[in-house]
């Protein structure tokens, strides 16, 4: 476990940020501007004094200095030395690094680096910028890897790609990171843990599907966003109408994607206001994916009504008018079908 | 026709002076840069007075601290008293272009090096110095120059002693005096070229780092 209780202060801002999280997989440092999200990567990292602890594997990381932490840092602008081509850039961190086991031709294979590695910083274009320092702070063997937006500065396919590459690293180099976004659908497709950020204060923390379904995540993202995170099993593929089947917790659904590799474990996003209930199973319907499913909570909001449904080991969030839940007579505990209007399948896991 | 002795004495003053301005401009520099204490710009001022100053007030203010110090160690009217009166006169032409390289290169640098596992140092000499040493050789170029045509302070404290005192502007002031036309030709044309060198050479020097 990765455990941090940290404060700032400057001027009018002030950081009080505690939280407990697994030393694996990825966190996401979620929340609004001037939240603090930045403030508390970089209070992780000794570039921000701050008091409190810091403990990660028996270690005090706090007590030391920013260049004793062993803690990589990506950030927002790469911030590449122009002075050094990009193989100079990798081996300045190289030189510094800690005792490790990741190797130089690993990083330079997965982050794609070959080509470029005789290259002037200078002109690199944003990606590459990216990659390259995403190379040169795994380069410092780092015991955690610290990411700022490293992907706000680039423009939307750019993204999607580097992301990716992003997805991997815990997987690839066995190592934990902390990713700072604003932007919750960077959340919803790398995300394994959330902490959820306001006023300099962590104010939710846990598995990304729990903070997915719960409530308080709502005044962060609009009703708009809302939705609910599944994690379903590949089972086959139906090429003619472009769909493949996934299992969440023995149900099929049926997604409007091919390619997904056989019994690859997917994450399934499925926005509430794509989510509709009927007491018994439906016939007649365009909606092909219907989850048996019983309601743990409701909640009340002017029009509308949140229901949350619990399907085996998930939660599924539905958005319907306060009307139809009068109307249907929905109550917590009552077994009921939800449909799924529409599945987004975000990030295959492995 | 030549004044060799005056032409080394001003070569090796000002060799000595940037020297140590280097030494004592660097960490000033640095801290100019990057200091948040609201007392910086009387520093600032403080560093930048002799580029306002005439000369021969800030010749006067250092003859008589000499004067006072005169039991301990004479400096009036020495090579030594020349070159604190040099630091004094060419310090801002080192600082300064110091000062705005450091600030153009910026924290994110020195941060990047220490999450790179380089202590302050390290990172100074290892990333900072290079990214901003359009900042030293400006700095070397106008620190040298300056000393090279400092003349009312030199006059001050220093007077006109062959081999101490007598540096190639005190040699040409002679000259024309004298009314030594032809020495004093030689010489201000030396100087005028020596200065129209430097520079242009650092005019260069921008202009390629620029590109």
């Amino acid at each position: 476990m990765i455990r941090f209780d940290l404060a700032v202060s400057h001027g009018s801002f002030a950081l009080d940020a505690r939280a407990e999280v697994p030393a694996c997989g990825i966190t996401a440092i979620f929340g609004p501007s001037a939240a603090g999200k930045s403030t508390l990567l970089r209070a992780l990292a000794g570039l921000e004094a701050a008091s409190g602890s810091f403990k990660m594997g028996g270690d005090d990381l706090a007590a030391l200095c920013a260049h004793q932490r062993g803690v990589g840092f990506v950030f927002q602008d790469a911030r590449l030395f122009s002075h050094l081509s990009v193989a100079g850039n990798l081996d300045y961190a190289a030189k510094r690094a800690r005792a490790g086991a990741l190797s130089r031709e690993m990083i330079v294979e997965a982050l794609g680096l070959a080509p470029l590695l005789a290259r002037h910083v200078a002109g690199l274009s944003g990606g590459e910028r990216q990659r390259v320092a995403i190379a040169r702070a795994l380069c410092t063997q780092p015991r955690l890897l610290l990411m700022d937006e490293p992907v706000s500065a680039l423009d939307l396919p750019l993204r999607a790609q580097i992301l990716g590459l992003i997805e991997s690293l815990p997987r690839r180099f066995g190592l934990p990171v902390f990713y700072v976004t604003h932007a919750i659908d960077e959340v919803a497709r790398i995300a394994d843990h959330v902490l959820l950020m306001r006023d300099g204060q962590v104010v939710l923390s846990g598995p990304v599907q729990a903070v997915f379904a719960d409530e308080r995540l709502d005044a962060f993202t609009g009703h708009f966003e809302a939705g609910s995170l599944l994690e379903a099993v590949v089972q086959s593929e139906d090429k003619a109408f472009g769909l493949s089947l996934v299992a969440v917790d023995g149900v099929e659904l049926a997604v409007p994607v091919t390619g997904l590799k056989k019994h690859a474990r997917v994450r399934l996003r499925i926005r509430a206001r794509d989510v509709a209930i009927a007491l018994k199973k439906p016939s007649g319907l365009s909606i092909r994916n219907v989850i048996p499913a019983r309601i743990a909570q409701m909640r009340e909001d002017g029009a509308h009504a949140e229901v949350f449904l619990q399907a085996g080991g998930q939660m599924i969030r539905a958005r319907i008018t306060r009307a139809s839940a009068h109307e249907l007579k929905l109550k917590p505990g009552m077994k009921v079908h939800a449909l799924l209007k529409t599945i987004a399948v975000d990030r295959q896991l492995f | 026709m030549m004044d060799w002795p005056a032409i080394w004495l001003t070569l090796e003053l000002s060799a000595l002076t940037v020297l140590i301005l280097f030494l004592l401009g660097v960490p000033l520099a640095w801290w100019l840069a990057f200091t948040r204490v609201r007392w910086k710009p009387l520093i600032e001022a403080l560093v930048a007075l002799p580029i306002v100053l005439p000369p021969t007030v800030l010749g006067f203010y250092l003859l008589l601290a000499f004067g006072y110090a005169k039991d301990i160690v004479p400096l009036a009217f020495t090579f030594e008293g020349l070159v604190i009166a040099s630091l004094f006169y060419s310090l801002p032409f080192v600082v300064q272009p110091l000062q705005q390289a450091f600030a153009d290169v910026g924290r994110g640098p020195m941060e990047a090096a220490a999450t790179l596992g380089a202590s302050k140092l390290d990172a100074f000499f290892t990333v900072i110095s290079p990214l901003a040493i359009r900042g030293y050789v400006t700095a070397l170029v106008l620190g040298f120059a300056h000393t090279v045509g400092e003349f009312g302070v030199v006059l001050m404290v220093g007077g006109n002693i062959p081999g101490e005192t007598r540096l190639l502007s005190i040699s040409i002031y002679e000259a024309v005096e004298t009314l030594d036309y032809g020495r004093a030709h030689v010489l201000s044309g030396m100087l005028l070229l020596f200065s129209f060198a430097v520079l242009s050479t650092l005019f260069l020097l921008n202009r390629r780092a620029v590109k």
